[in-house]
């Protein structure tokens, strides 16, 4: 089975990544970019039967740092 | 007095404040992440660098390796734990301090120094400075950008622990937060490196006092 967890900042937490991008957009011409907040994808490879809980205590310990990010799980059997 | 800096792989800075420690008469023992169990220490360096290549975040693999189990042990003792830059990211990536470090708001890498001014000098760490004394010490750090949230900002200032702010603020740390301690003034993460100024061939010596006192100030307390 595998797994895709996204981790993002949370709201209110600057990404001075995002607001880099952002700038390099409107220099490109692009219009209208209000905002881009960057984040990461993390694609599980994992044995059948683990547990969504399994994946969420894996979030918790070290995929995310819940102190300035937030993660979503995305399984995929 | 002993004291023990940890060696993760991409460590940079702990050989600086292994002479650091032991120009302040401490004996030093270095450890590898892979022990699970540290020496008879008085004190824990967490030292500067790159530890697993900053690979995820910041901080946030070392912060699960065998020895920082111990780390957290030794804390959860009553142990000493000072951890510089890199060290600072490993403990707040521990939980052993609260906050976390983001990438700074300029995006750069900044190293240079600049003037911090001591707020807590009730920690065996900062007990040889003035409250408010203005020192010069280096930083060297792409992601030093000290955030936590409102509340727990509050409850640091509330509580004394800000131990060292900037004079200008060179990364948007949350109201100019350099360092901070624990609750029991035991533990103490700065991002500045004063291990890089503690001995006149470095350019400056401001950096010396968190070394010098360490076994009058550990004896006293």
């Amino acid at each position: 089975m595998k797994a895709r967890v996204h981790v993002m900042l949370k709201n209110g937490v600057l990404d001075p990544q995002g607001e880099a991008v952002r700038h390099a957009l409107g220099a490109m011409g692009f219009d209208g970019v209000d905002a881009v907040r960057q984040g990461k994808v993390i694609d599980l490879d994992l044995a059948p039967g683990t547990t969504e809980a399994q994946v969420t205590e894996m979030c918790e310990k070290l995929l995310a740092n819940t102190v300035i990010e937030s993660y979503t799980i995305e399984i995929a059997s | 007095m002993r004291a023990a800096v940890v060696v993760f792989p991409g460590s940079n800075c702990d050989r600086d404040l292994a002479v650091a420690f032991r120009a302040a008469g401490l004996e030093v023992d270095m450890v590898w992440h892979k022990d699970t169990e540290l020496p008879q220490v008085d004190i824990v360096g967490v030292p500067g660098g790159f530890s697993y290549g900053d690979y995820l975040r910041c901080g946030a693999i070392a912060a699960q390796s065998p020895i920082c189990t111990a780390v957290k042990a030794h804390a959860d003792r009553g142990g000493y734990v000072l951890g510089i830059c890199n060290g600072f990211q490993v403990l707040t990536e521990t939980g052993l301090l609260p906050g976390a470090l983001l990438r700074n708001a300029g995006l750069k890498y900044i190293c240079r120094t600049e003037t911090l001014r001591v707020e807590a000098t009730d920690s065996i760490f900062t007990q040889g400075y003035r409250d408010g004394q203005e020192i010069d010490i280096p930083i060297a750090h792409h992601d030093g950008n000290y955030f936590a949230d409102v509340a727990t900002l509050d409850q640091l200032e509330g509580d004394g622990r800000v131990a060292f702010r900037y004079a200008s603020n060179p990364n948007g740390s949350q109201r100019d937060i350099a360092g901070i301690v624990s609750d029991n003034r035991r533990v103490l993460g700065m991002m500045p490196h004063p291990e890089r100024a503690a001995d006149a061939g470095h350019g400056g010596t401001d950096g010396a006092a968190m070394f010098v006192g360490l076994i009058d100030a550990v004896a006293k307390a």
